[in-house]
């Protein structure tokens, strides 16, 4: 298998974005990263691009030829990725695997959700259309409302509070309020957090994330291309990804994500590190509770124990593993397809050394973990310096 | 949703009717047509489920889609069925206050939603509280 490097990032700001179209974001976040790489379209050897929903969002399927198409990359080979909301991660899995298995040299890795576009009444809809539908959302679940059950749960079996789930989202802010692209660039108090309107008990509307437009992309190439194209390459040392029920009604326990454990088991293996070893880590809060479950899951805390970690401030920037320093999907946003793009854009920002006011110290090793639905996929990255 | 789309299931959804691995003696609901434990070697038949559980967990949704949103608020819970596998259904006629995780609950069959205005209305199971 041969190494591959990161060599561009590029993201344009996320959230409403009214004068942007699902084409126009992408093609932006192209642009940024492929002046990044300091390379022209005419290297590239292929495209992938991660997008949850055009189909409803926007009502545009065959994206992959579209981004081609406006990208001014024709006749590039260009492949559009699914996973949910895991989507992005996919798609970066794609190109590294195109690279590692010596079929490209260059890969642009795209991701993008254009969501405003659709009216907020429809939008619950769309975003429940990673859940079962013959057998959760047909009976009235919301995609929420999953993640209320798991987060209703891990508060039965270990005694997180709702106090908690509510400080992910103070934390979250906080590094929001640091990240020029960040959908929400402020603070919020836990007081603002607690009194907001319950959306799925016992989660309110500051424990989800926001519906946002953006896109974001990296450029991966080969050891020697890389080398050879740029001073700073980051490494992606390790890639895993596996596969759950996509129901949470055949899960043998609602507090663990199974999917999240096999993909980090995969990765950690593949880059040589333990949970230990990293550094930071940008990790899926689509819903406060999904934080402190994954945090468990990716090995650093025990089961149950991500609730209190937070608490004592293990996962701020400035603690023992620092978790979502972009400000994560909760205050940076959460364009579905362009989400676990946007999180290798950070790892990568963050290992270069150039996050400004939220960098986390000394890093050199990060992990980024994407789950799409209520945890029927998931994939996890580790880069190095 | 065309008809056929919901009349398939009529029989699962109107009778709780889940799937058996003879194999692996597990209980599945929905139906698979594949053990997930066994897979191939598994013989799956259709097997009736108990009508009563305890709810394992439980939301009260209070933003819903277009088809639910005259419904809000209201609960939606997953339930171990007695003998038999978690299901994910509603919990009606009840006070919201009153849900609690171990609450022993009964199924009842109900209109679940329309399909708009000139759409088909889906019917199948909820459960209620049973004490
Ligand atoms: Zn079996």
């Amino acid at each position: 298998m041969r190494k591959v490097a990161v060599i561009g990032v590029g993201m344009t700001k996320f959230g409403e974005l009214w004068n942007s179209s699902l084409r126009s974001l992408t093609i932006e976040a192209g642009i940024k990263a492929l002046n990044d790489a300091g390379i022209g379209g005419e290297e590239v050897d292929a495209i992938y691009t991660g997008c949850m929903s055009g189909d409803m969002f926007v009502k545009q399927g065959h994206i992959a030829s579209l981004i081609a198409d406006y990208g001014g990359m024709l006749p590039v080979p260009s492949t559009r990725v699914e996973a949910a909301c895991a989507s992005g991660g996919l798609a970066l899995r794609q190109g590294f695997m195109a690279i590692a298995s010596g079929m490209a040299d260059i890969v642009v890795v795209g991701g993008v959700e254009k969501m405003t576009d659709s009216l907020g009444s429809q939008t619950t809809g769309y975003l429940a259309l990673a859940a079962d539908q013959e057998w959760e959302a047909f009976n009235g679940a919301t995609f929420p409302s999953l993640y209320a059950l798991m987060a209703r749960r891990h508060m039965h079996e270990y005694g997180t509070t709702e106090e908690q789930l509510g400080l992910v989202a103070v934390k979250n802010h906080h590094n929001g309020s640091l990240n020029p692209n960040a959908h929400f660039q402020f603070d919020v108090s836990l007081e603002k957090v607690m009194n907001s309107s319950l959306v799925a008990d016992p989660l309110r509307l500051f424990h989800c994330s926001p519906v946002s437009d953006g896109a974001a992309c990296v450029i991966l190439a080969s050891e020697e291309k890389a080398k050879e194209l740029s001073e700073d390459p980051v490494w992606i040392i390790g890639s895993g990804q596996a596969s759950a029920a996509i129901g949470l009604y055949d899960r043998e326990d609602i507090c663990t994500i199974d999917s999240t454990v096999n993909a980090a088991r995969a990765a950690y293996k593949m880059a040589g590190v333990t949970p230990k070893d990293i550094d930071f880590a940008e990790v899926h809060d689509c819903f406060t509770i999904n934080e402190i479950i994954s945090s468990e899951d990716l090995g650093f805390f025990k089961k149950g124990e991500g609730g209190k970690a937070v608490e004592e401030g293990l996962t701020s920037l400035d603690g023992e593993i620092p978790i979502n320093p972009s400000g994560g999907l909760k205050a940076k946003g959460h364009p579905v397809g362009a989400t676990g793009v946007a999180q290798a854009v950070e790892a990568v920002i963050q290992l270069r050394g150039k996050a400004g006011k939220r960098q986390v110290k000394d890093a050199e090793i990060g992990l980024t973990h994407n789950i799409g639905g209520s945890g029927g996929t998931a994939v996890i990255h580790i880069f190095s310096r | 949703m065309s008809v056929p789309r919901f009349w398939r299931e009529i029989p699962y959804r109107y009778r709780l009717i889940g799937s058996y691995c003879e194999n692996c003696k597990e209980t599945f609901f929905p139906p698979r047509e594949i053990c997930p434990k066994c897979r191939r070697a598994g013989n799956i038949k259709n097997i009736k489920l108990e009508e009563e559980g305890e709810i394992f967990s439980y939301t009260v949704i209070r933003t819903a889609p277009p088809e639910f949103n005259t419904q809000t608020p209201y609960v939606v819970a997953l339930i171990k069925l007695k003998n038999g596998p978690l299901i994910l259904s509603q919990v009606t006629d009840c006070d919201v206050e009153d849900v609690e995780i171990g609450k022993k609950v009964r199924m009842v069959f109900r209109k679940i939603s329309e399909d708009g205005e000139a759409g088909i209305i889906n019917y199948g199971y909820k459960f209620v509280l049973a004490e």
